[in-house]
């Protein structure tokens, strides 16, 4: 077995061709390429100027709320009788998740680059909502693409993107999930390249977007560690985050990783459990492959034909991973590990109970894995969660789940 | 490069003066078998180049008749090795007319891009078209399919400016495919005159023949598109000729003779254009 090199830094990916190692890079039609060329060039030029910087925090902090609360979890840190929980709370942000730092970058590249119209994916309905909220404060037309199965089951978030302007898109094709709506997404940019940005919601896709949308979440490991030392004077132990394509967990773990002191865990959904097929644990059982864009973990046939996964979690439902987590499970920095459906339901309800927090099903994946964690860990030690999302879109999903009539 | 199929296609056409008639179906639409008979029949209807198609679960460069015609040939069961298989078999009875894979990548590189290219080239490959592989990753399949004597066709679509345009040239051998519309299969159709500008605009910069696809639906297109250019592709239009003839998905005994009257119609337009 090769023991991989450890790299000097694990924050200095990707290079210039996008690519971590073997993973991320550019796969795409050719009729998207310059798109994607002068994508970077424009983030380039933005990352460089002081104006973008100052834009966007002002919008952090006067719209969105930023910075979100670290919160030490009191009476969970007692009930589990260990490591003591802190969550980082960006479920209070305006629009009720994360997906909103990474759309307010990237709405005011789209405004930089002279585009029109933007477009979107969504799983959950959480980027959706946040795309809407954002084309609707910077007047753009907004499509967003959703998978029919999704549109179902998050009817609060079609609502209130529709509320805000947007024009959804059910999109039929496969399990009509996260991947189908992503091909669809692809499918609209490839036919209005003039004019059109794609926000893309996950740290996924073609170079240079898992780069940027990582950069846009870094400002929540950033925080972390300020408020880390604020609170108790050192940086945590662990840090839990949930991962679907992995858009909250790299911005949390990104500032983190050359800190190897810090024990850094992603959550998969486990779904119905991974001797199934149905379930979304790409890094725990899949396979490097090349989907959307860019190479990475992902389930899949013999055949390389893309299998559907499943989860009772929206946004955690899409086979396959942003590259850079493909590359952190390969160099070992980061441990992944699966959830099933019925632990992320304890979870959510627990959560719910002793801290008044109605979590996000993706989030209640996080601290399943906490309510695993803590119990073994010294009472001294600290866990940073990511609390990245709110429930409130889930309590039909979870109500039903659970046999109750509302 | 050593000398393909294609190349000596498009030598001979040249010779007849003659524009190419390029078909696109997918491999195993609607089962391996009626698949195998369309394409074993379509030289005699005036077909020059056969694009075989690579189902794949996500196609994204791809309108609805093609990600239908993909999920009809996977639910019966096409894989890579089958359609690989399928060329073998076409090329017992036919040692000259080029075909040409296209897909998408992910399928070549879970079977394994060496074996992949050894496999085709002795199946009777001439050249691959892979929709998600841009000239930036030339290295992975692009550069070991040239040694291996198989051509790498490259797409130029209308994003494609006089920038970038050396960028998808280099490399390319067989014919240059341009995309006559910026988006997906079988949506919108072209305008002929602009195509045939694109088409001239990229025949300053090489030497290869240049052919153009995306939204040709009949004989009268199929005319229009080759005034302008060295030929022809029709893919979303014969799918949906053989969508329409299936019976709760199953081939039907209209199935294949439907698929050559489009294609025959095709031809005649084609030839009209060169005559």
């Amino acid at each position: 077995m090769n023991t991989p090199v450890e790299p000097n830094s694990y924050r200095t990916g990707p290079d210039e061709n996008g690519h971590f190692g073997i993973f991320g890079g550019r796969y795409v039609a050719e009729t998207l390429m310059p798109l994607i060329l002068e994508l970077e060039q424009a983030y380039e030029e933005a990352k460089n100027d002081p104006e973008f910087h100052a834009e966007l925090a002002n919008l952090h902090k006067h719209y969105t709320g930023r910075p979100s609360p670290l919160y030490f979890a009191e009476r969970l840190t007692k009930h589990l009788g260990g490591a003591k929980i802190y969550f980082k709370r960006d479920e209070l942000n305006h629009t009720g998740s994360h997906k909103i730092n990474n759309c307010l970058g990237q709405i005011l590249l789209a405004k930089r680059m002279g585009k029109t119209r933007i477009i979107a994916e969504t799983g959950a309905g959480q980027h959706g909502v946040a795309s809407a909220t954002v084309s609707a404060r910077f007047d753009f037309p907004c499509k967003v693409f959703m998978g029919k199965t999704d549109v179902e089951r998050q009817s609060p978030n079609v609502f209130r993107m529709k509320l805000l302007g947007a024009e959804i898109v059910s999109v039929t094709a496969g399990a009509g999930t996260l991947k189908d709506a992503m091909n669809e997404a692809l499918r609209d940019w490839v036919a209005n390249v003039h004019d059109t940005y794609y926000l893309i919601g996950t740290a996924a896709g073609p170079h240079p977007y898992p780069e940027l949308v990582r950069d846009f979440q870094s400002v929540i490991g950033n925080e972390v560690k300020e408020q880390m030392m604020e609170a108790e004077g050192r940086q945590p132990d662990m840090l839990v985050a949930c991962v679907g394509g992995g858009s909250n967990a790299i911005g949390l773990f990104h500032p983190f990783l050359d800190d190897t002191n810090v024990q850094i865990v992603g959550v998969e959904a486990g779904g119905k459990g991974l001797d199934s097929y149905e379930h979304c644990a790409s890094l725990t059982v899949g396979s490097p492959g090349v989907l959307h864009g860019n190479r990475t973990y992902l389930l899949q046939d013999t055949d390389g034909q893309i299998l559907e996964g499943h989860s009772i979690s929206a946004g955690l439902d899409y086979p396959g991973i942003g590259p850079e987590h493909s590359w952190l499970k390969e160099n070992n920095r980061v441990e992944y590990v699966p959830a099933m459906d019925d632990e992320a339901l304890e979870a959510f309800q627990m959560l719910s109970r002793f801290e008044g927090i109605i979590p996000a099903l993706e989030p209640s994946h996080a601290f399943a894995e906490v309510i695993k964690r803590a119990p073994k860990m010294d009472k001294d030690q600290i866990i940073v969660m990511n609390l990245c999302g709110r429930g409130d879109k889930d309590v039909f999903t979870v109500s039903k789940a659970l046999g109750v009539e509302i | 490069m050593i000398e393909t199929r294609i190349d000596r296609r498009f030598v001979l056409l040249k010779e007849q003066g003659r524009t190419a008639l390029v078909t696109f179906v997918i491999a195993g639409d609607p089962d391996m078998d009626t698949s195998l008979e369309i394409i074993k029949g379509l030289p005699g209807q005036g077909v020059d180049v056969i694009e075989l198609g690579m189902p794949f679960s996500d196609p994204m460069a791809d309108g609805p008749d093609i990600q239908l015609a993909g999920k009809r040939a996977l639910d019966a069961g096409q894989t890579l090795v089958k359609t690989l298989r399928m060329v073998r078999e076409f090329r017992k009875d036919d040692a000259d007319t080029p075909i040409v894979l296209m897909g998408y990548y992910n399928p070549i590189y879970i079977y394994g891009n060496d074996k992949f290219l050894t496999d085709a080239k002795s199946a009777g490959v001439d050249g691959l078209i892979i929709v998600d592989l841009p000239p930036e990753a030339d290295e992975e399949l692009c550069i070991p399919a040239m040694k291996q004597g198989i051509n790498f066709i490259r797409l130029a679509t209308p994003t494609t400016d006089s920038e970038r345009l050396p960028v998808v040239l280099n490399n390319t051998s067989g014919f240059v495919y341009y995309v006559s519309i910026a988006g997906i299969t079988g949506t919108s159709t072209p305008d002929p005159e602009k195509v045939a500008n694109a088409v001239s605009h990229i025949k300053n910069k090489t030497e290869l023949p240049v052919v153009v696809g995306f939204g040709v639906k009949n004989g009268e297109h199929a005319e229009a598109i080759a005034r302008g250019s060295d030929g022809v592709v029709v893919g979303s239009a014969i799918v949906s000729v053989i969508e329409a003839s299936l019976d709760n998905g199953k081939a039907t005994d209209k199935t294949i003779s439907s698929v050559y009257k489009l294609v025959s119609e095709l031809s005649a337009g084609v030839n009209r254009a060169t005559a």
